[in-house]
């Protein structure tokens, strides 16, 4: 709690600097409509205007606000939570994708790790591959996975959960790998004493042990997974989702809808991350790790 | 038929040859040989299972046919990578780190910004920062200059981070020391904690590498001229000519393989004493 108001400062601090640039980018506008309406604004009304324009440059965040509630709080107020217009249908569109790709990509990474960790020929081979298949920004092959998926009929969530796939598992693989190697001679060597089997030795040291490296790799990997999943929406056309908000503002320039698709994004990350956070601490506590 | 059954014996013996490579005592050579031979055999896999099935090339073009695509148009593959790489994402990166890192020596000296701006950071960090491409796009028009601003927020952040955590590695002993030589802030500064936040500091680099590519390429999507390696995949794939695509992907993993392997090459020169960067052995 030490760390509250500091954080706070730096809180208020972005925002004040947000108004301040909302005011100086959608200045030239404002004045651009005075100068043909023929009046001459003075400060309160230049920075009126600035705080209320319909498309502006920076939308300032009180505009913000407004819309991300009337898409969404407003929506469920009149019962309509799941219309096409609503924030949060988009939202649990792209969520959908970003938790089954989490899934699907955490899996793949502990099983490879676990290869990776008891196949000497698996961890000379694969894992360089691992590393090198990022320096790859596969963002950039989204459209393809998504038209080629398309193509052999798949579409709708599974593409995008690729997509979010391969950017989670990358992080798993390097923490999990790091985490079931952990365990140092002393640990391994009374496993065999107690003539463990390969098995209880992974089940009761290696795994337990990896549990401090996995959770800070499942938050990367949640993060890296939204992204994927908006991302995995852009060439689709905007049909729906976060991303779809993204691309559909930038068509029409709709500022304000960018914004609000962006921020919700952003809250969306900071909860899933926050989730797994939270059971972190449990599972660690009860662990006895922390 | 024959195809596959080429691609599979091809992977029997690789996998057999690898298994024999690893448990030969480790050298340069098999560190080396194991992952190459691995990905040759990825590769013929590809060709043979691509001829084999006959797959539609507007599905999965062969490596082959990916090859001749990259050879006969390397003048498009140049102009978007120097579009997209060296004016977009090279611009955007040396911009955006170096202020992340001018940031983060401003802040080393308030504790109450760290204690603010450090969670903040952390925070941005995890956020999709990506979706600011449109809003970029927005303001600073289709050319280049408007990737290079998307690179630049999203390097900032990573990179602030790991240059204050590593401004803050040097311990009380060491401080104490430069103390005792009653050096001045920026003695002490220059000579023992900026060399011994380099580490921090050259990760923070190489994670924003694939980050600025990344960056870059996305931002393409949202509008570009006509040219760009996003604005290729993008477009390309729209008229389902793949073999271009992966042509494209093809010299996006040179770049980002290259970009990382120089700034790993860097860190090898700048940090050579630290312990990570001994040999094993």
């Amino acid at each position: 709690m030490r760390n509250l108001f500091p954080i706070l400062t730096v809180v208020a601090a972005i925002f004040a600097l947000w108004y301040a640039g909302s005011v100086v980018l959608n200045a030239p506008w404002a004045y651009d409509k005075a100068e043909r309406a023929g009046v001459e604004l003075t400060t309160k009304e230049l920075i009126a205007d600035t705080m209320s324009q319909k498309k502006p440059k920076l939308p300032p965040p009180h505009q913000v606000g407004a819309e991300i509630w009337k898409t969404t709080g407003a929506m469920v107020a009149k019962g309509r939570a799941f219309s096409k217009r609503s924030l949060i249908y988009h939202s649990w569109i792209t969520l959908s994708a970003t938790l089954l790709g989490f899934a699907l990509g955490t899996g793949f990474g502990i099983i490879l790790s676990v290869g990776i960790v008891y196949n000497r020929s698996m961890d000379m081979s694969v894992m360089p591959w691992v590393i090198a298949s990022q320096t790859i920004p596969i963002l950039a092959i989204a459209p393809m996975i998504i038209v080629v998926l398309n193509a052999v009929g798949i579409s709708g969530l599974l593409p995008k959960a690729v997509i979010s796939m391969y950017l989670s598992f990358f992080p798993v693989v390097v923490g999990m790998v790091k985490g079931l190697r952990s365990p140092d001679h002393m640990q391994v060597d009374q496993m065999k004493t107690w003539n463990a089997s390969r098995a209880q030795e992974f089940w009761k040291l290696r795994l337990p042990s990896s549990m401090p490296f996995l959770f800070p790799s499942l938050k990367v990997a949640m993060a890296a997974s939204l992204v994927g999943a908006i991302v995995g929406e852009l060439p689709t056309g905007a049909v729906a989702g976060l991303g779809a908000r993204l691309l559909g503002g930038s068509y029409y320039g709709q500022t304000i809808q960018i914004w609000s698709a962006l921020i919700t994004a952003a809250v969306l990350a900071a909860a899933l991350v926050g989730i797994i956070g939270m059971i972190q601490k449990v599972v660690l506590k009860r662990m006895g790790m922390a | 038929m024959a195809w596959l059954i080429a691609g599979f014996v091809f992977w029997l013996a690789a996998w057999r040859v690898n298994v024999w490579l690893s448990s030969m005592p480790g050298t340069r050579t098999t560190a080396l040989l194991v992952p190459t031979l691995f990905g040759v055999t990825i590769i013929v896999i590809w060709e043979c299972v691509v001829r084999g099935l006959e797959i539609n090339p507007v599905l999965l073009p062969a490596p082959s046919a990916i090859a001749v695509t990259f050879a006969t148009s390397i003048p498009t593959l140049w102009a978007d990578f120097v579009q997209t790489a060296i004016k977009g994402a090279l611009s955007g990166y040396v911009i955006g780190c170096g202020a992340a890192f001018l940031t983060a020596i401003a802040i080393d000296r308030f504790p109450f910004l760290q204690r603010g701006l450090l969670p903040v950071g952390n925070f941005v960090a995890a956020l999709p920062i990506i979706g600011m491409a449109p809003i970029m796009v927005m303001w600073f028009g289709f050319d280049w200059q408007s990737k290079a601003a998307v690179v630049v927020i999203m390097v900032f952040f990573p990179m602030l981070v790991n240059t204050v955590e590593g401004l803050q590695a040097t311990d009380h002993m060491q401080r104490d020391l430069m103390r005792t030589y009653a050096a001045s802030y920026r003695q002490t500064l220059m000579k023992l904690r900026l060399p011994a936040a380099m580490p921090f500091v050259f990760n923070g680099l190489k994670i924003s590498t694939t980050l600025a590519l990344i960056g870059a390429i996305v931002a393409e999507f949202f509008g570009s001229p006509i040219k760009g390696m996003g604005f290729r995949i993008s477009t390309e794939v729209g008229r389902l000519a793949l073999d271009m695509v992966w042509a494209e992907i093809v010299v996006a993993a040179l770049a980002g393989s290259l970009f990382y392997g120089g700034v790993a090459l860097l860190e090898k020169v700048v940090t050579f004493w630290h312990p990570s960067q001994r040999k094993s052995r």
